[in-house]
């Protein structure tokens, strides 16, 4: 069962294993192709596990071959259905905890972050990378509130409650949520 | 849509004058600043377009009026405002503002990367496109929605074009340095693995031309140029693809003098494809930058109350397009159309 297809790879859930591949591009050479797919699975199964370890619940991962990664099924509830301020609170937590490793996840949205076994799971580490700038944070944290903007009536009070999590241990996090602002004034990554 | 717009390019070294009406390009007029050696010096590119601004504008009005529009006729005169080399923008502002005084009518200041997707939405069939623009000093991927085109990815160093040029240079080839590169990959017999930056959204270029340029030393120019092409084509290629599926818009323009590379072409067409989505190219002379493009883009701001008075005419070397409000658009665009969470 496809779960789903997007600009880069197929997700698909087979035998209570999620199996996620990089598809080929047949616009690139086959060499760079193979390159990239396999670089960028290797990179996604290090910061998922690089995030783990710094405290980030994330799915186990089974197996990496080539452009497959085969990894533990979250049969949990995306964020979306069930966010409150609580639940957002713990998610500020999460990604200063995310932030502090040196870690962007690269694709912050409340479909991205499953509610499991009473745990908030990050998934989807595909757009990942290593980056403490200031600038990386504040676009990671941005993409978030948009996600929040755009689908959450009650979307101010959600920002407010992240905002108290991200704060709570995080040094950085009042350079980074003034930048925010900033980006939102930019227009940028909408 | 109503009027008759003179725009006036001048951003780097084409200096262009265009007459367009709603239908067409009714004239157009230019001098391209060609210097004898390497690429564009800033402060004679700003000469030569001082030197020839009067001779382009001449020749527009004479050449409207064989075609049976008067100088009379003209409701409004645009330029670039910018993004581009300052002393350059300046020197076509001064000549904007001039003529504007001179006919007395409105002045348009216009956003040289917007005016070059609307040129493209004007003379293609697409209406809400993903635009991928690639010249020497931009590369950006922009779309619009709510009101604005936002960027969607865009170079965080050199634009592409400026990419192959530093390396055409280095490699002892001419300026500028895409259509040779092209020609010597075609002869190609290998792939060299060069650095792939793509950073999320956005792209960088000024490490793949060093590296290419390293890799001089140990293959041929030919095999070099390839890699070259293929890596950095691959790398918009993606970006452009994040975007549609980021959006779930379903056309691609290419927009740019770097658009003129037949292989980036055929890689975006089969991106498309696949995809599902339509892909537009304008024609050859829309590519690059004209006067044309901007004279289509003062039409449709002028045509939306979108001009501002001499006293506030400033250029802006680093006028981002996400910066500009579009009045020019109905939101029925993209009506139906949210973003894909």
């Amino acid at each position: 069962m496809y779960l789903t297809s997007g600009a880069e790879a197929t997700v698909k859930l087979e035998d209570g294993i999620i199996i996620k591949e990089r598809v080929p591009k047949s616009y690139r050479v086959r060499e760079l192709d193979e390159r990239i797919r396999k670089e960028r699975t290797k990179a996604e199964a290090r910061l998922l596990s690089e995030a783990r370890r710094a405290g980030v619940p994330t799915p186990v991962i089974y197996d990496i071959e080539n452009s497959t990664i085969k990894m533990q099924y979250l049969d949990g509830t995306a964020m979306k259905y069930v966010i409150d301020e609580k639940l957002s609170e713990q998610i500020g937590i999460l990604i200063a905890d995310l932030h502090g490793a040196g870690i962007v996840h690269g694709d912050l949205t409340t479909s991205n972050l499953i509610l499991f076994n009473d745990r908030v799971y990050m998934i989807d580490f595909g757009l990942s990378f290593f980056d403490s700038s200031t600038e990386a944070r504040g676009v990671d944290v941005h993409v978030l509130f948009q996600t929040f903007e755009s689908t959450h009536k009650d979307h101010e009070k959600l920002i407010e409650a992240f905002c108290r999590g991200y704060r709570q241990d995080f040094e950085q996090a009042d350079e980074v949520l003034e930048r925010v602002k900033d980006i939102e004034k930019r227009g940028r990554y909408a | 849509m109503k009027g008759t717009v003179l725009g006036i390019e001048g951003t780097a070294w084409n200096l262009s004058a265009a007459i367009v009406n709603e239908n067409d390009v009714i004239a157009e007029v230019s001098d391209m600043y060609r210097p004898p050696t390497g690429g564009i010096h800033p402060r004679e590119a700003a000469q030569h377009h001082a030197k020839y601004a009067s001779y382009v504008v001449r020749g527009v009005l004479e050449e409207a009026k064989k075609n049976g529009v008067d100088a009379s006729q003209i409701d409004a005169i645009s330029f670039s405002q910018g993004p581009g080399l300052g002393a350059c923008l300046r020197t076509v502002a001064t000549a904007a503002r001039m003529l504007a005084i001179s006919l007395d009518v409105p002045l348009v200041g216009v956003n040289h990367c917007l005016a070059h997707v609307e040129v493209g939405r004007w003379k293609t069939p697409a209406t809400d496109p993903v635009t991928l623009y690639v010249s020497g000093a931009n590369s950006q991927v922009l779309a619009y929605r709510m009101g604005r085109y936002r960027v969607f990815g865009e170079t965080l160093d050199i634009g592409l074009g400026n990419a192959f040029d530093k390396f055409a240079r280095s490699a002892g080839l001419g300026h500028p340095g895409g259509p040779q590169i092209e020609q010597f990959a075609r002869n190609a017999a290998n792939y060299i693995p060069l650095p792939y930056v793509v950073k999320g959204m956005d792209l960088s270029f000024s490490g793949l031309s060093t590296a290419a340029t390293e890799a001089l030393k140990k293959h041929s120019m030919e095999d070099v140029c390839y890699s070259f092409q293929e890596t950095a084509f691959a790398m918009v290629v993606e970006v452009t693809e994040r975007a549609l599926a980021h959006t779930g818009k379903n056309e691609v323009l290419l927009a740019g003098g770097v658009g003129a590379n037949m292989r980036l072409r055929e890689m975006l067409e089969i991106m498309c494809t696949e995809r599902g989505a339509s892909f537009y190219v304008p024609e050859k002379r829309f590519m690059g930058d004209n006067g044309a493009m901007i004279a289509y883009l003062g039409l449709l701001m002028y045509d939306s109350g979108n001009v501002i008075d001499v006293e506030n005419s400033h250029v802006n070397p680093n006028f981002r397009p996400d910066e500009v409000d579009v009045t020019w658009l109905s939101e029925d665009l993209e009506e139906g159309r949210q973003r894909c969470i």
